[in-house]
């Protein structure tokens, strides 16, 4: 991924600079953290935890750090590294997808409409954002682009009858999956979110045989309010797996990491740019590379 | 919320000092460990709090207990102070050019709010009795363009465009001159969303400036974002020179530290605050109310207002 200009850099020169490991290290070390939007809480927990493994071990090397805070990292992330696939198999499947405002819920269902079309699926969009203006254009052009045909009603519209709609004609053409976009909504907003659980009981009542999957799309660039999010959309929709879009700015997207450990649903998919394949599936190892700036 | 009130915290750190004189060294550390943790867990940038952190300890050390707060009070009163400065104490508005039309462009990363604030902003615009041009200067986001028009439509403001085809640069020059024409006497440019670490679109924002010379450069900001949020402005105010920011989705549950990270770097004013999806929900930015949502303290400050 294009997670440049990492905290290695920092932490190399940190691990230099220092001869023995000592409070001021770990201080700094702390800081490197935070400053990847890991968040206090779950630093604190990850420093806790090295530094038992530093007593425990008797490490005295500088240089040693740098390896056990990756496995730490990489222990939390790959916790789930089994469920890190998009769960689509049985055919057929569907994909709702969830989140707030702006964060990429569109655009990276264009992308995963890509994907799929390439494994030879046959897929079918539903534009539920009836509220945003132009939000059901939006999801045309991609799938335009992506060449895949899309549900829609005119904006204003009730979304869950959009998704009723969807369902009968993934049915009746034997798509493989439907993907499903949904106005972005702030997780606080009461109504916004019992519309989401409205569309959810239309899916388990129309489409009981269906594989299903719950995408919640995250915004590396969103800071300890994305833990929030992840509490409260799970609550109201059963997330799955999260979505974390914008890596290639210089976000480190680091609050997965509380995600992972608070609310243990994995990571599947990250977006890497706004063009449909900038799509890649999670790795834990490499985010972790990542995290610390290496490719 | 995750986090308890940093007054509470504060409260109970400081309790015990309760009936001293003044405000000692060792009160002041126990008490800014909360404060740093507490701006952190709001998202404020963490060079921003240390920074901050280092004046407030300056300030309080010996500093005088009023009579009629305790020494956590004291402190709680240095630290809202200081936070209100940092945030700007005075309330900005946008500049009107005194030969129109005021030119303004809206820029930021993408998905921060700019196309709809773009529409509140011709709203608020119209309602001091101004005409408003809104100029439909995103090529690359679909749809990008129809949504501008939605949004116009909406807000009963005109719309300038010349499709996805023509360059950004191009459209708002042509919208410029179409405003003055018009007898438009402010125009809105609505600017696709790009990565600050984008040097061909960053240039592209550059060529737009020097072509149509912005009265305001309005650096629109999510206020959820984290501690990237201190790279984005610099970055966008060093290519740019930005002459304000406006922070969205307010209406959220973020603490909003941001506001407080952008501010510190850039040192420019937060002028406006977006709490909502309809072109209603835009204010005046209240920096004083920001700091204390971001120290999540609000009750306790009126009590000590009344004190
Ligand atoms: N740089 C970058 N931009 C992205 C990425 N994913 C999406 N975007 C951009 O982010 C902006 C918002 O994306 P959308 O897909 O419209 O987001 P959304 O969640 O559907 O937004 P709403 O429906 O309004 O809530 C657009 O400009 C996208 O091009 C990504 O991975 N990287
Ligand atoms: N809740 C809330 N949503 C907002 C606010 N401002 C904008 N939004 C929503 O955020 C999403 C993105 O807004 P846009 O105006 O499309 O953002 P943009 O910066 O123009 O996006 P790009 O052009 O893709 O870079 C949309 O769903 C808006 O309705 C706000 O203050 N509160
Ligand atoms: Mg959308
Ligand atoms: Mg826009």
């Amino acid at each position: 991924s294009k997670t440049k200009q990492g905290i290695t850099g920092k932490i190399e020169n940190l691990v230099k600079s220092y001869q023995k490991i000592d409070e001021e290290l770990l201080e700094e070390l702390e800081e490197i953290l935070i400053t990847a939007d890991i968040g206090v809480q779950t630093t604190m927990s990850i420093m806790d935890s090295l530094r038992d493994k530093i007593k425990t071990d008797k490490i005295k090397e500088p240089e040693m750090i740098k390896e056990l805070l990756k496995e730490e990292l990489k222990e939390i992330l790959g916790k789930f590294s089994a469920d890190e696939k998009l769960n689509i198999e049985p055919s057929p499947a569907i994909i709702l997808v969830v989140g707030v405002n702006g964060v990429g819920k569109t655009t990276s269902i264009g992308k995963i409409a890509h994907k799929l079309k390439k494994q030879n699926k046959k897929v079918l969009l539903a534009a539920g954002d009836t509220f945003r203006a132009a939000a059901v254009e939006q999801l045309k052009i991609w799938g335009d682009r992506v060449g895949v045909e899309v549900i829609s009603h005119q904006e204003g519209s009730d979304p869950a009858a959009v998704i009723y709609d969807a369902i009968q004609a993934a049915k009746a053409r034997q798509a493989d999956v439907l993907i499903c976009d949904t106005a972005g909504r702030l997780h606080n907003k009461k109504n916004l979110m019992n519309e989401l659980g409205k569309i959810s009981k239309i899916v388990e009542r129309e489409y009981s045989t269906a594989t299903r999957e719950v995408l919640l799309v995250l915004d590396a660039t969103t800071g300890q309010n994305a833990i929030q999010q992840a509490k409260v959309f799970k609550e109201a929709t059963d997330i799955s797996g999260l979505v974390l879009t914008k890596l290639d700015g210089t976000a480190k997207g680091g609050v997965v990491v509380g995600i992972s450990q608070e609310l243990a649903i994995p990571v599947k998919l990250i977006g890497v740019g706004e063009k449909m394949q900038d799509l890649q599936e999670f790795d834990s190892q490499s985010f972790v590379n990542a995290l610390f700036g290496e490719e | 919320m995750v986090f308890e009130g940093l007054a509470e915290k504060l409260q109970n750190t400081l309790h015990k000092l309760k009936g001293k004189g003044k405000v000692n060294e060792k009160d002041v550390n126990d008490a800014m460990r909360e404060v740093k943790m507490a701006l952190l867990e709001a998202d404020v940038n963490f060079k921003v709090v240390k920074d901050f952190v280092n004046k407030v300890k300056e300030r309080a050390i010996g500093a005088e207990v009023l009579e009629s707060l305790t020494p956590g009070q004291q402190i709680i009163k240095i630290v809202n102070d200081e936070l209100t400065i940092l945030m700007g104490t005075t309330q900005s508005k946008i500049n009107f050019s005194s030969k129109p039309p005021t030119v303004i462009m809206l820029v930021g990363l993408q998905g921060a709010g700019k196309t709809t604030t773009g529409g509140k902003l011709a709203k608020l615009i119209k309602k001091q009795g101004k005409r408003p041009l809104l100029i439909a200067a995103d090529i690359y986001r679909p749809a990008a363009i129809k949504q501008l028009q939605v949004v116009g439509g909406q807000v009963d403001v005109p719309v300038f465009s010349m499709g996805d085809k023509q360059n950004p640069v191009d459209i708002a020059k042509a919208g410029l001159e179409h405003a003055i024409s018009n007898g438009n006497d402010v125009i809105i440019v609505d600017t696709a969303g790009r990565l600050h670490i984008d040097d061909e679109l960053m240039g592209e924002l550059q060529s737009i400036k020097s072509n149509i010379k912005p009265h305001e450069i309005l650096l629109v900001v999510d206020s959820m974002t984290g501690q990237d949020a201190v790279n984005v402005a610099e970055h966008f105010n060093e290519k740019l020179g930005i002459d304000g920011v406006i922070l969205t989705k307010l209406d959220g549950d973020t603490r909003g530290g941001a506001a407080l990270s952008v501010r510190a770097v850039t040192n420019k004013p937060i002028k406006f605050a977006a709490l909502g999806e309809k072109l209603d929900d835009i204010e005046i930015f209240h920096p004083d109310r920001m700091a204390s949502r971001i120290l999540g303290m609000g009750d306790v400050l009126s009590l000590i207002e009344k004190a």
